[in-house]
């Protein structure tokens, strides 16, 4: 559809950038075609919250991400060039979740162009843009989707005006197609042609209405990733691989319990004078090495002897953090129900995650006198560049975040520790180093998904659910990477109630849930103690929050001599849950039989503006659980997992479905083999040999993800949506075969540990020389 | 420092790097391929996995002293070359696929595909779930059903 003609006369707004007609946005002032919409534009206002017993039903976090970005008034812009591409720098971080070929798809759409020739590129840090450009909690499209296609849509209008003239045609009458704008009488021309044409000298203002979502041809279709290609031809760069002159490799040599500081270095002259070492710095996290190779950094690393001062949890253990989180606890209440009505109760533990991704924490900086400049991936670049600016002494406005494509994230990379740290290691030598954490630092030193015990209490009677408490206690999440301060700057607008929490309490309120009508529902987050390094992990409270309540409903389905699957039917809220519950169990033919040892698990999960159901078989005969896998763990394993999705919107189904895949991989580790030990003051975990992460052996032969019709209008989120989901199914299937519900997480958690412990002096282990005897 | 030299994706190479140093470093930090990614170092997540003389190997457990002048190493980067055509089978199958979420394992997981595959036709047989469940490389995205899926289709295409 063409965009409508500006008026001279604009109405007034009702929100920013909206009127009754459509919506404004501008064509910018420069040589070849730009166009810009304010980030906030078109995003949906939200009804007050009625009195409703849960706030996240009728507002959430999706709604307070989307919302922290309207004071913001800051522009996007999309630039058609000579070439006959058209590039946009996207103010959010792509880990792996496919928001470059999204976004990209979203511009060919409106844009009538191939995806192929929309370039998407990462924005640097832009602090004018606050509260805007933090990738998390699975809202990059939530919030984007309205703004770039305005600006795309813009970019299309001008290009249709420029072609008029160019092919003598009534613009009314033009057809864009392929990157191709045609005249009736079959002449044409390509926006490569028209970018400069179409430009204009000053910016004005435009305005112009959206493609509607029935004519979408590119939309809701899969699409491969942009970037597959360099992937599989090993040309895509992550931040270690960048060529920056003299940013040579840099290690730290860490302390040997959480969060130790050095004290002084013993043997310094040595370790300088060992081969390749150009240069040893003392900082706060530890003494930094920088050398020709990160060989030469192992070798300088384990050769240091550092006297080092005490960390933040010296000599606890996971039982005396259990304790401690037992202190903290809130006693359930008792409910005033009928002396009749019968009680289900539960308590679970779940213990420290790592939430490290294959990349480990990498980052290149270049700190001079006067300015800085620091390569990495970001998640939050406008924090990074603050504390950075902080670390150098430098004004923030000096400091240049250059944001770069990460390995993976899962909430590891809202954090800029790397980026800080390489920062204050470059003040220190005075030259560009390239940083790079050793393996054994991150699940040591790095961010874990905190401790916590999920306790509940439910109650019934004939037939009814009438009360379920939840009460969350967790050692405390830290959310100092920006969600922190969008909350503080939007408190003003929230919800009712939610005015006198703290950050946490407010984030667990935005993000849970319970869907279902079981009367009288509480949940509650308590938290305690501040001295571990965490952070969220594809989710933040859900997968824990979710897999107990879920373990419940099978109780009280069971207690209450119903099949799991239609209880769930008949006490979830709303249509979407019950018709992804619905399709979960059709496809992998809940209710069929099974073996003794074996069951089926089914369980869903509602957030991120959408819903998802999964059903599992799993086999925890002895024969599968005792198979032996060299240095992997087995255990039980599932044989079929199905997940049904509705998230709104689609844009690329094909990226839908791979999210959901990679959040059952977490799921499936969360329950079963995934887990930290702390034991006196350090965690024992150093590697992909002990912190047994999703490995082949483990996934299901059969996998399946089902993408459920929705009438949305709305994208909503997918990057974490299906690991809650997927954890809560795994746990209740293995409650189910083996007739015990389990209570604490990961189930093999408690086996005992058959991996050697690495050492922790030196805190890095050495490459081994054997590899040719393992070659195949 | 001495000098080392073997058959890089074709091309003889000559590096003047300590003995011990690995060979890993030697092609990221000396030569400056960085498709070999790095992940643990210790031969555990096989993100590095590279071929030496046709067969998988890991070359961050690997000492440079320890490669002969002979020794053809090829690396993700070389792969495309050993076949004719623009791309190996197996990366189309991962296009085709579209495997990748982040892309940080990927190179490693091909280069351990295609010798898997070739391990299997040593053997005189096709690829069976049971070697797929022996690849140990790990993919923290959570890829292994897509990269199932791909080593099975690349398979009928090598
Ligand atoms: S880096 Fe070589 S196996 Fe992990
Ligand atoms: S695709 Fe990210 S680790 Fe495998």
């Amino acid at each position: 559809m063409a965009p409508s003609q500006s008026t001279p006369e604009l109405p007034v707004p009702p929100r920013p950038g909206t009127s009754r007609r459509g919506f404004l946005g501008y064509v910018v002032g420069a040589s070849t075609l730009v166009v810009a919409a304010d980030l906030r534009v078109g995003t949906p206002a939200y009804a007050a919250v009625p009195s409703a017993p849960q706030i996240a039903e009728a507002y959430d976090l999706e709604d307070l991400q989307t919302d922290a970005a309207r004071p913001t008034a800051q522009m996007i812009t999309i630039s058609v060039e000579k070439d006959g591409t058209a590039t946009f720098a996207i103010p959010r971080m792509e880990v792996g979740q496919g928001i470059t070929t999204s976004t990209a798809m979203i511009i060919a759409e409106e844009l009538d162009l191939p995806v192929s020739k929309v370039r998407v590129s990462l924005a640097p840090a832009r602090p004018e843009l606050v509260f805007n450009q933090l990738t998390g909690g699975s809202n990059t499209t939530v919030s984007t989707f309205t703004p770039i296609r305005v600006a795309a849509a813009i970019a299309k209008g001008a290009l249709l005006e420029a072609a008029a003239i160019e092919l003598g045609s009534a613009m009314a009458l033009l057809r864009s197609k392929d990157g191709v704008i045609t005249a009736p009488d079959g002449s044409s021309v390509g926006y490569g042609e028209l970018a400069a044409k179409a430009a204009s000298a000053v910016t004005r203002k435009v305005q112009v209405v959206l493609k509607p979502s029935d004519s979408f041809e590119v939309i809701g279709r899969p699409v491969n990733r942009v970037d597959a290609r360099d992937i599989v031809t090993g040309r895509k760069k992550f931040a270690m691989d960048l060529e920056v002159p003299d940013a040579l490799p840099t290690m730290v040599c860490r302390p040997p319990t959480l969060n130790g500081s050095p004290k002084a270095v013993r043997n310094l002259s040595a370790v300088k004078a060992m081969p390749g070492v150009t240069d040893v710095a003392m900082v706060d996290t530890g003494v930094a090495v920088r050398a020709a190779t990160f060989g030469h950094c192992i070798d300088a690393v384990r050769a240091l002897e550092v006297d080092w001062l005490p960390g933040s949890v010296d000599g606890e253990s996971d039982a005396t953090i259990l304790q401690e989180l037992r202190g903290a606890q809130v006693p359930l209440v008792v409910p005033k129900v009928p002396v009749l009505a019968k009680t289900v109760e539960a308590d679970f533990t779940f213990m420290f995650r790592s939430s490290a991704a294959l990349e480990p924490y990498a980052a290149i900086a270049d700190v001079r006198a006067d300015s800085a400049e620091v390569w990495a991936g970001l998640k939050s670049p406008i924090v990074a560049q603050e504390d950075i600016a902080k670390a150098t002494g430098l004004p923030q406005g000096k400091v240049k975040v250059n944001v770069v494509t990460g390995g993976g994230s899962f909430g590891h990379k809202l954090f800029g520790d790397h980026a800080i740290e390489a920062a204050k290691i470059s003040k220190a030598m005075g030259k560009p180093v390239r940083l790079m954490w050793h393996r054994a630092d991150e699940p040591r030193q790095g961010r874990v998904h905190p401790m916590a015990t999920s306790r509940i209490r439910a109650t019934y009677l004939a037939g009814q659910v009438l009360t379920f408490e939840q009460q969350h206690t967790s050692i405390e999440t830290d959310f100092s990477h920006g969600l922190g301060e969008m909350l503080s700057s939007s408190a003003a607008e929230l919800p009712a109630g939610l005015g006198n929490l703290g950050f946490a309490e407010s984030i667990f309120q935005l993000t849970q849930e319970l869907p279902y009508d079981f009367g009288a529902v509480t949940q509650q987050l308590t938290e305690t103690d501040s001295r571990f390094n965490t952070g969220s992990m594809r989710n933040i409270y859900s997968p824990d929050v979710r897999c107990a309540n879920e373990l419940v409903v099978d109780q009280l389905a069971r207690a209450m001599g119903k099949d799991p699957y239609r209880f769930r039917l008949e006490f979830l809220k709303d249509e979407r849950t019950r018709a992804v519950l619905r399709r979960a169990a059709e496809v992998g033919r809940w209710g069929r039989s099974m073996p003794a040892g074996t069951a089926q698990g089914i369980a869903i999960h509602k957030e991120y503006k959408g819903a998802t159901a999964c059903l599992v078989e799993i086999d925890c005969r002895p024969e599968t659980v005792n198979r032996k896998v060299r240095d992997g763990v087995t255990g039980p394993r599932v044989t079929k997992a199905i997940i049904a999705v509705d998230a709104g919107l689609v844009i690329n189904p094909q990226g839908l479905k791979a999210q959901m895949m990679g959040g059952f991989s977490d799921g499936l580790a969360l329950a079963l083999t995934s887990s930290l030990h702390l034991r006196d003051g350090h965690f024992l975990e150093a590697s992909w040999d002990n912190y047994f992460y999703t490995r082949q052996w483990n996934i299901p032969p059969e996998f399946d993800v089902v993408v459920v019709g929705s009438d949305s209008q709305q994208p909503g989120g997918a990057g974490e949506a299906a690991v809650a989901s997927s954890v809560a199914a795994v746990a209740c299937a293995f409650a189910r075969a083996t007739g015990k519900v389990p209570t604490r997480f990961p189930i093999n958690h408690d086996s005992p540990i058959t991996f050697d412990i690495k050492s922790f002096v030196p805190p890095v282990p050495q490459s081994p020389v054997d590899g040719l005897n393992h070659t195949y | 420092m001495t000098r080392h030299t073997f058959i890089l994706n074709g091309t003889s190479v000559t590096v003047d790097v300590d003995d011990d140093v690995r060979l890993l470093w030697v092609l990221r930090d000396v030569v400056g391929l960085t498709g070999p990614k790095y992940g643990c170092g210790i031969n555990v997540c096989k993100a590095c996995t590279s071929h030496l003389n046709g067969k998988a190997f890991n070359p961050c457990s690997v000492r440079v002293k320890d490669i002969l002048p002979t020794d053809e190493v090829t690396t993700i980067e070389g792969l495309a070359d050993t076949v004719p055509g623009d791309l190996h089978p197996m990366q189309e199958a991962w296009l085709e696929y579209d495997v990748a979420q982040c892309g940080y394992c990927q190179p490693g997981q091909i280069m351990a595909a295609v010798a898997k595959v070739r391990q299997a036709r040593a053997k005189g047989r096709t690829i069976t779930e049971a070697d797929l469940d022996e690849i140990r490389n790990v993919c923290r995205c959570g890829t292994y059903s897509r990269i199932r899926e791909a080593i099975k289709a690349g398979a009928d295409h090598m």
